[in-house]
């Protein structure tokens, strides 16, 4: 006979044994009541279980038991099942084939050791970061000996995807950072009748400053997260270990043609946007101050030494290295999931943007000691 | 007996805590087919990765034709390198190139051949293995399973090498054409006296083309040798690898 009727428990307690009198079907969807009777019921002598009526029984039902077994024999008391029939046993064998032990769960570890732990990550990071470097440098050293290894035609590629396809937003963002300086510095300047000097405002702190560090904030976004990406991906799909053991070295395949591409194009990046930057502010300056291009430009010329500009383009490479560097370590980081190359696409351009805006500090600082 | 090809001796391989190998060794004669067997987790395919030098034993030595492995030189370990090719379980095809110029490009690394003749070789190679001639043009989205493994396997054929490593060539292939594949292997070793080293779990592939493997489990080496031979010694892992008892092989 089939009964519809969900699963019932009934406690009888005897003088030294408590029996558990089970009905209906003990499946997954009628245990929840019981679950909380069990848990809530104070053991006091031996249990019986008897299962005689159970009609239906299914691995929700033999955890149940199981779990409340190890329960009751930890107080000190003994199960015993009676009534059993034989695919009840057949089940719990195929579900408990070993008698188990308790899973310790392991400690959450305290915020010391946690820590601890990130701090010593952090530096380990340091340590591969500078194998990473030594390796790529150990590779460039010998393709100088070799030049005919150096991957000419990537390098070009990456020239064109990471530089000439990058001019329109970089003139975007030059054009109005051009913008934004020259708005903000006139209406600062007009109280002091000396609109003129915003071309030496404009001139200096563009290519001085500004531009180098907005184009490489915009490729180390543009850039360097598809360098991340791009090499992770290889990772991910064994393309890399399949370089390696045809002997194309990642790092002179990889690598090099991404940094050495960026290296030549930053700079060029970087002067494209000083005249756009310029070009940005001498529009604004034109329509608020009434000062024209011609007297714009002439002044320009004498107001600009060319010594903001060159600083400007030298720091290019630089930050072409730390760029490109970042963004193809960070691919190489990537691990076998797919999650990780979305974290190391988004550290890449993180680390980039923070090392390019540290590194222009240190020109900074060193440059005004020098006193250029 | 064939002189020795790859010897490992005393592998110990460890990751942090983890200890992979404890004391493995292994010897692989010339023109063999030699497989690294063993359950999930047993440390094969890591084996198989520090033969090929894209790991390294935490302490032991592996010689492949004489060389120790371990301290090469970068010029050494390229020459090393193009004595082998690899498939790699997902065949890691470069995914921006298609099936020819997957294979192309180590010819033009590593030779001075006409474009012509490197079309010629191109279209051999994809016939050795299988393909049709179209398949040249495809890229390695547009091929189907099967034609990834048959692909990675010309573009690792591509320079003549003396040893072939397969991770785990039939993973993932219909029983059909994983023993096409089979033969595809053993007829190439017979074709061009290839050694092949391979990871896998395929027992129809071990009981067909294997010549002799390597039994790996509890991180040590449970036993080498031919079917016949492990199959005679009484182990746990062996009875329950080769599910003796059940439907697996009869020796």
């Amino acid at each position: 006979m089939k009964s519809s009727s969900p699963a019932t428990l009934e406690i009888v307690n005897g003088a030294f044994k408590t029996i558990f009198k089970c009905t209906g079907k003990w499946t997954l969807h009628y245990l929840k009541e019981i679950a909380l009777t069990l848990e809530s019921y104070p053991v006091t002598s031996h249990i019986t279980w008897d299962i005689t009526n159970v009609t239906e029984l299914d691995s929700a039902g033999v955890a149940l038991w199981h779990l409340y077994y190890r329960k009751v024999e930890k107080m000190g008391f003994a199960s015993e099942i009676i009534g059993s029939k034989k695919e009840h046993i057949q089940l719990y064998n195929l579900l408990y084939p070993h008698p188990q032990d308790d899973v310790i769960a392991p400690n959450r570890p305290g915020w010391l050791y946690r820590v601890g732990k990130e701090a010593y990550l952090s530096i380990k990071g340091i340590g591969t970061f500078l194998t990473f470097l030594g390796e790529a440098f150990t590779v460039l050293l010998y393709s100088l000996r070799n030049p005919s290894i150096i991957r000419y035609r990537s390098i070009s590629s990456h020239i064109i995807t990471a530089g000439f396809d990058a001019l329109p937003i970089i003139a975007v963002s030059a054009f109005l950072i051009g913008v934004v300086v020259a708005f903000q510095s006139i209406v600062q300047l007009q109280k002091f009748g000396a609109d003129i000097l915003i071309v030496d405002m404009i001139g200096i702190s563009l290519t001085r400053e500004l531009a180098p560090l907005i184009t490489a904030i915009v490729i180390a976004g543009r850039s360097g997260s598809a360098f991340t990406a791009q090499i992770g991906a290889m990772k991910m799909t064994q393309e890399i270990d399949a370089m390696k053991t045809m002997g194309f070295h990642p790092h002179l395949f990889l690598v090099w043609p991404r940094v050495i591409a960026l290296m030549i194009v930053l700079p060029l990046l970087i002067f494209f946007a000083d005249l756009v930057g310029i070009f940005g502010g001498m529009v604004i300056a034109s329509t608020q101050s009434h000062l024209s291009y011609t007297e714009f430009i002439n002044r320009l010329q004498g107001a600009l030494p060319i010594k903001h500009f060159i600083i400007g383009i030298v720091k290019g490479p630089f930050f072409a290295i730390l760029i490109a560097m970042t963004g193809t370590y960070r691919g190489f980081q990537v691990s076998a999931n797919t999650e990780s190359i979305g974290q190391y696409t988004t550290k890449s351009v993180v680390n980039a943007i923070f090392l390019v805006i540290a590194c222009d500090a240190l020109f900074s600082i060193l440059l005004t000691e020098l006193k250029i | 007996m064939n002189p020795i090809i790859i010897e490992a001796r005393n592998i110990v391989t460890s990751f942090g805590e983890n200890l992979i190998h404890d004391n493995v060794s292994c010897t692989i004669r010339e023109h063999e087919i030699y497989a690294l067997l063993g359950g999930s987790g047993s440390g094969k395919s890591t084996l198989l990765r520090e033969m090929i030098m894209l790991g390294k034993p935490s302490s032991g030595t592996i010689h492949i034709f004489g060389t120790d492995i371990s301290h090469l030189s970068l010029v050494e370990a390229q020459g090393l390198r193009k004595k082998w090719g690899v498939l790699f379980q997902s065949g890691a095809l470069y995914s921006s190139l298609t099936v020819g110029e997957n294979i192309a490009l180590l010819y033009e690394e590593y030779t001075d051949l006409p474009p012509k003749l490197i079309r010629e070789l191109i279209k051999l190679k994809i016939d050795l293995v299988g393909l049709p001639q179209h398949a040249i043009h495809l890229y390695p989205s547009e091929l189907s399973g099967g034609m990834v493994k048959r692909a990675s396997l010309a573009r690792a054929l591509a320079l003549d090498p003396k040893v072939l490593f397969l991770d785990e060539p039939t993973s993932g292939l219909d029983p059909l054409s994983s023993r096409q594949f089979d033969a595809l292997i053993q007829q190439l070793r017979e074709l061009l006296g290839l050694t092949v080293v391979m990871v896998t779990h395929d027992l129809d592939t071990i009981h067909h083309i294997v010549d002799r493997f390597l039994l790996l489990g509890e991180r040590k080496v449970i036993a080498e040798g031919t079917l016949d031979e492990v199959l005679a010694i009484n182990h746990p892992i062996i009875d329950y690898f080769f599910q003796k008892e059940t439907h697996g092989i009869k020796s």
